[in-house]
C-alpha cells in the first residue's frame, strides 16, 4: 500500500514537472493527464474511491478533452514551438522557482510544526458522500448548479462570433 | 376686523407676487392698477383700524395677532405674530399712505421705463418688508423685515442697472447698512442669551427687572442696537451710502427717505426704548450722534448742486433731529417729527423728481432757474414742503415738530443747552439750504425750459402731501399756543413721557420766538445772498478758506475718502497679498501628494498578468512568514 | 484503516501546488497558464480528500466535488476567453494584453 503511494506520488510529481516545462502543448497535456491519473490512484489509496472516479471521469476525461480541443484550434505547430523555446530560456525559471521554493519551505515548516499525529485514514465511500451531498449540503449543490449554468452561458456568449450590430437609429457598426 | 391686521402686510405682498410672476405679460394699465390697489386698500384698512382703535377711548390700546408658529426648537420658539400699538400705528399709517401716494405718482413717472412691472414689484415688496418690520411681535421677525428692506433698497437703488455707477451705489448702500445689520444681529443674540426670548414685549418687561440702570450688559445691548440703527438710518459714522442712493429713480428716493428704510433705525430705538433707558450713556451717545450728524449733513447740503443730493443730506440732517430727540428721551417728539418729515420729504422728492423728469433728467439746480411760472403746481407744493423743512413759524407742520424737539432737548434732564445749541444751529442751516434750494430752482435766471406739465397722477399726490405738510402740525400744538396734544396722548401708552428738569416758566415761549425768528432770518439771508447779491457767495467761494470748506462739504466732509484710505485700501492690499490663499496650500498639498503617490504607484501597474501573479505570490510568502514569525 | 502518513500526502499536494505556481509564473503562453491553474486546483483537491479520510467525514470529498465543478466552469469560460484573446491579439502571449498599463 505504502509503496504504491510513493510510486504514484513520484509519477505525479515527475509528470507535472514535465507538463509545465514542455514546449509542445499537446505533449504537456499528455503529461498533465498522466499526473491527474496518478493523483486518482492516490485518491483511491486514501480511501476515497468516489473522488478517484470523479478525478478520472471529469478531470482527466472531460476537462482535458476540452483543453485538447482548444490546443487543436489554436496550436500553430512548429512556429509556436519555436516561440515557446524563445520565451522559455533558463533565466525565466529562476525568479518563480525561487519564490515558490520559499513558499514550499514555509508550508512544510508549518506542517512539521503543527505536529499532527499522522496515522489512521478511514475509507469514506460513495454512500456517505452521496448522503452528505444531498442532505446538509443541498444548497451548495444548487449553488454549484448555478455556477455551471453561468459557465455554460458565459462560454457560449464569449465563444460566439461577433456579428455586426446595427442600431436602429445609428448607422454605425460595433467593432470588435 | 381688528384681529386681521395681517391683511395690511398681505396686500402689498400679493401685489408683489402677481407683478413678479405675471407682470411681464400684463398691460401697463393693469400693472398700475395691481401695484396701487394693494397698498391703497392697505392704507384704507389702516385708516379704518386706526379710527376704531382711537375711538375706542382706551388709554393703552394694542392688538396682538398670532398667525402661526414659525420656528420651534429647544429653547427657541418664534411665532409669526404681529403686534399693533400706537407707535406701530403711526408707522403703518405713514408707510401705507405715503407709499400709496408714491405708487400713484410712479404710475406716471415710470411710464416710459421698460422695467415697469419690475419697478412696482420691488416697491410693493419694499412696502411689505417695512410693514413686517414695524408690525413684528418679536425681534427675529423684525429682523426679517429689516433685511427685506435692505434687499429692496439694493434692488431699487440699482434699478437702472445698465449704468455701472448705479450698481456701485446699490452695493455701497447694501454693504454699509450690512455693517449695522451685523451689529444688530449680534445684539439680538445677546438679548436672546440674556432673556431666553426674542419677543419684544417680554424683553421690555423683563429688562428693568434683570438689569439695574447702567448695567454693562444693558449698555452693550443698547450699543449694538444703536449700531444697527445708525446703519439703516444713515447716521454718523455709517452715513455715506445715503447721498449715493440717489442713483435710484426719484420715487424710490422718496420712499427710502420718507416712509421706509431710513426711519427703521428710529423705529428700532423707539421700540426698544426700555433698553436704552437702562443705559443712559448709550442713550446720550444717540443724542450726540444725532446732533453731530444733523450739523455735518446740514453743511454738506448747503453746497450741493444736485437737487436730489441736497435732499439726501437734508434727510440725514432731519433723521439726526429724530436721533437727538430719542437720545434725550423725547420719544413722542421724535415720532411726531418722523411723521411730519415723511410728509414733506416725500413731497420734496416727488416734486424734485417731477422737475427732473420734465427737464430731460437734469439734476443740477443751477441749470434750472425761473421755473415758478412754468410749473405752478410743483412750485407751490414744493414751496410748502420747503417751508415745512425750514420750519417757518406758525404756518408749517415742520415748525411744530422741530420746535417740539428743540424745546424738549432743552428741557430734558439728559439734554441741555449744549445739545440745544447744536440743534438750533442745525435749524438755521436747514432754513438756509432749503431757501437756497427753492430760490435757485424756481427763481433767478431762466434755465432749461420744461417739455410738458406733469399729469394728474403726479400732481394729486403732491397736493395731498402739501396739505399734510401744512396741516399735519396742528394735531400737536405746544402749551404756549393752543395746547393740543392729540399725538403724544396717543403715544403715551406705548412710549414714556419726557422727564423734565426745573425751568423758568416762560422759557418755552422765549425759545419758540428765538427759533421762529432764526428761520425767518435765515430765509431772508438766503434771499439776499442768492437773489440780490450773488457776488457775496462767489467771493466766499473764491477765498482760499471758503474754497476749502466748500470742497470739504461738497464731498460730505470727506468721509468717503477717509473710509477708502482707512479701511478699503488696506483691506484690498491685504487681500492682494494673500491672493493665493495661504490656507489653500493645505488642500493643494494634499492633492499634490495624491498626484505624486499616483505617479509612483502607477509604475506598479505594468498591465502584465504574470507580474500580478508574482505580487500575489509575494503576498502569500509575506503572510506565511508573518504567521511563522509571530 | 489505511496505513498512510497524512503529512506525506500533504507534502505531495504542496509540491504539486508549487509546481503549478512555478508554471503560472514562468510561462507566457496563456494556454499553459490555464493548465497550471488546473494543476493547482487539483493539488488543493488532494488536501481536501486527505482531510476527508483523516477525519472519516464526507465533507472533504464534497469540497473536492465542488472544486471539480468550479474547475469545469472555469475551464469552459477560460477557454472561451482564450479564443477571443487569440482573435483579438493573434497571439497567445499573456503580456500582449496590457491595455490597462498605468
Amino acid at each position: 500500500m505504502i509503496a504504491l503511494f510513493y510510486i504514484a506520488a513520484f509519477v505525479a510529481v515527475i509528470s507535472t514537472l514535465m507538463a509545465i516545462t514542455r514546449f509542445n502543448a499537446v505533449h504537456a497535456l499528455i503529461y498533465l493527464v498522466v499526473s491527474l491519473l496518478s493523483v486518482a490512484v492516490i485518491f483511491y489509496l486514501l480511501g476515497a474511491p468516489f473522488a478517484a472516479a470523479l478525478e478520472v471521469i471529469i478531470y482527466a476525461g472531460a476537462i482535458m478533452v476540452l483543453l485538447i480541443f482548444m490546443v487543436m484550434m489554436l496550436h500553430l505547430g512548429e512556429t509556436s514551438i519555436q516561440q515557446e523555446k524563445q520565451w522559455l530560456n533558463w533565466s525565466v525559471w529562476l525568479g518563480p522557482g525561487f519564490l515558490s521554493l520559499i513558499l514550499l519551505v514555509e508550508m512544510s515548516y508549518l506542517l512539521v510544526v503543527s505536529n499532527e499525529p499522522g496515522e489512521g485514514l478511514t475509507v469514506v465511500d460513495a454512500t456517505q458522500v452521496g448522503i452528505a451531498l444531498y442532505g446538509p449540503y443541498i444548497i451548495t449543490v444548487e449553488l454549484a448548479a448555478i455556477l455551471l449554468l453561468a459557465g455554460i452561458v458565459g462560454a457560449y456568449y464569449l465563444g460566439q462570433e461577433k456579428r455586426r450590430v446595427l442600431h436602429r437609429f445609428l448607422n454605425q457598426e460595433d467593432n470588435d | 376686523m381688528t384681529e386681521s391686521i395681517w391683511i395690511i402686510i398681505a396686500l402689498p405682498l400679493v401685489s408683489f407676487l402677481i407683478l413678479a410672476f405675471v407682470g411681464q405679460r400684463m398691460t401697463r394699465q393693469t400693472i398700475a392698477l395691481v401695484a396701487t390697489a394693494g397698498t391703497g386698500i392697505a392704507a384704507l384698512f389702516t385708516l379704518v383700524t386706526g379710527w376704531r382703535l382711537l375711538s375706542s377711548n382706551q388709554a393703552n390700546f394694542e392688538i396682538s395677532s398670532n398667525l402661526w408658529e414659525w420656528i420651534n426648537t429647544s429653547g427657541l420658539t418664534i411665532h409669526m405674530a404681529l403686534h399693533l400699538d400706537a407707535l406701530a400705528l403711526v408707522f403703518i399709517f405713514v408707510i401705507t399712505f405715503v407709499g400709496f401716494l408714491i405708487l400713484v405718482y410712479s404710475t406716471e413717472f415710470m411710464n416710459e421705463d421698460s422695467g415697469y412691472a419690475r419697478f412696482f414689484a420691488y416697491i410693493n415688496l419694499f412696502i411689505a418688508s417695512m410693514l413686517i418690520l414695524v408690525l413684528a411681535d418679536n425681534l427675529l421677525l423684525l429682523y426679517l423685515g429689516w433685511e427685506g428692506v435692505g434687499l429692496c433698497s439694493y434692488l431699487l437703488i440699482g434699478f437702472w442697472y445698465q449704468d455701472p455707477s448705479n450698481g456701485y451705489a446699490a452695493r455701497k448702500a447694501f454693504i454699509m447698512t450690512r455693517i449695522g445689520d451685523t451689529a444688530l444681529i449680534i445684539g439680538l443674540f445677546l438679548l436672546f442669551v440674556e432673556f431666553g426670548t426674542l419677543n419684544i414685549g417680554e424683553i421690555l418687561t423683563a429688562a428693568p427687572e434683570k438689569w439695574v440702570t447702567g448695567d454693562t450688559t444693558a449698555k452693550l445691548a443698547a450699543f449694538l442696537l444703536l449700531g444697527g440703527a445708525v446703519g439703516k438710518s444713515a447716521q454718523l459714522p455709517l452715513q455715506t451710502w445715503l447721498p449715493d442712493a440717489m442713483a435710484g429713480p426719484s420715487p424710490v428716493s422718496a420712499l427710502i427717505h420718507a416712509a421706509t428704510m431710513v426711519t427703521a433705525g428710529v423705529y428700532l430705538i423707539a421700540r426698544t426704548h426700555a433698553i436704552f433707558e437702562l443705559a443712559p450713556e448709550v442713550q446720550f451717545i444717540v443724542a450726540i450722534v444725532g446732533a453731530i450728524t444733523l450739523l455735518i449733513a446740514g453743511f454738506s447740503a448747503l453746497v450741493q448742486r444736485d437737487i436730489k443730493r441736497v435732499l439726501a443730506y437734508s434727510t440725514m440732517s432731519q433723521i439726526g433731529y429724530m436721533f437727538l430727540a430719542l437720545g434725550v428721551g423725547a420719544w413722542s417728539a421724535a415720532i411726531f417729527h418722523f411723521m411730519i418729515h415723511a410728509f414733506f420729504k416725500a413731497l420734496l422728492f416727488l416734486g424734485a423728481g417731477a422737475i427732473i423728469m420734465v427737464l430731460h433728467h437734469e439734476h443740477d439746480m443751477f441749470k434750472m432757474g425761473g421755473l415758478y411760472k412754468k410749473l405752478p403746481v410743483i412750485f407751490w407744493t414744493f414751496l410748502i414742503a420747503s417751508a415745512s423743512l425750514a420750519a417757518l413759524p406758525l404756518v408749517t407742520a415742520g415748525f411744530y415738530s422741530k420746535d417740539l424737539i428743540l424745546w424738549q432737548v432743552f428741557a430734558s434732564n439728559i439734554g441741555g443747552s449744549g445739545l440745544w445749541a447744536m440743534g438750533f444751529a442745525g435749524a438755521f442751516i436747514t432754513a438756509l439750504y432749503s431757501s437756497r434750494m427753492v430760490l435757485v430752482t424756481f427763481f433767478g435766471k431762466t434755465g432749461i425750459s420744461p417739455t410738458h406739465r406733469p399729469g394728474w397722477a403726479i400732481t394729486t399726490p403732491l397736493l395731498v402731501l402739501a396739505f399734510l405738510s401744512f396741516a399735519g402740525g396742528f394735531i400737536e400744538l405746544p402749551h404756549t399756543m393752543g395746547h393740543t396734544q392729540l399725538f403724544s396722548e396717543m403715544l403715551h401708552g406705548t412710549l414714556p413721557a419726557l422727564t423734565m428738569r426745573e425751568l423758568p416758566a416762560n422759557g418755552e415761549l422765549m425759545l419758540q420766538i428765538i427759533t421762529g425768528l432764526t428761520s425767518i432770518i435765515a430765509v431772508g439771508l438766503a434771499c439776499l445772498v442768492y437773489l440780490r447779491r450773488p457776488s457775496i457767495v462767489n467771493q466766499l467761494k473764491s477765498s482760499s478758506f471758503g474754497n476749502l470748506f466748500v470742497r470739504l462739504w461738497f464731498t460730505g466732509w470727506g468721509f468717503d475718502v477717509m473710509y477708502n484710505a482707512l479701511i478699503v485700501r488696506p483691506l484690498v492690499s491685504i487681500s492682494k497679498l494673500n491672493k493665493k490663499d495661504i490656507l489653500d496650500n493645505i488642500s493643494i498639498g494634499v492633492s499634490r501628494l495624491m498626484a505624486f503617490g499616483n505617479s509612483q504607484l502607477v509604475l506598479s501597474q505594468s498591465g502584465k498578468l504574470r507580474w500580478y501573479m508574482m505580487i500575489i505570490a509575494l503576498g502569500a510568502i509575506l503572510t506565511l512568514t508573518l504567521s511563522i514569525v509571530i | 484503516m489505511i496505513d498512510l502518513p497524512t503529512s506525506h500526502v500533504i507534502i505531495l499536494a504542496m509540491v504539486l501546488f508549487i509546481l503549478g505556481l512555478i508554471g503560472l509564473l514562468a510561462r507566457r503562453n496563456i494556454l499553459f497558464m490555464l493548465m497550471s491553474v488546473e494543476i493547482m486546483l487539483n493539488a488543493a483537491g488532494l488536501v481536501f480528500v486527505v482531510g476527508s479520510s483523516k477525519w472519516a467525514e464526507a465533507d472533504g470529498q464534497l469540497m473536492f466535488i465542488f472544486i471539480l465543478s468550479m474547475a469545469a466552469a472555469e475551464v469552459a469560460v477560460g477557454l472561451a476567453l482564450i479564443l477571443q484573446f487569440y482573435k483579438k491579439f493573434n497571439t497567445l502571449d499573456a503580456d500582449a494584453a496590457s491595455n490597462l498599463k498605468g
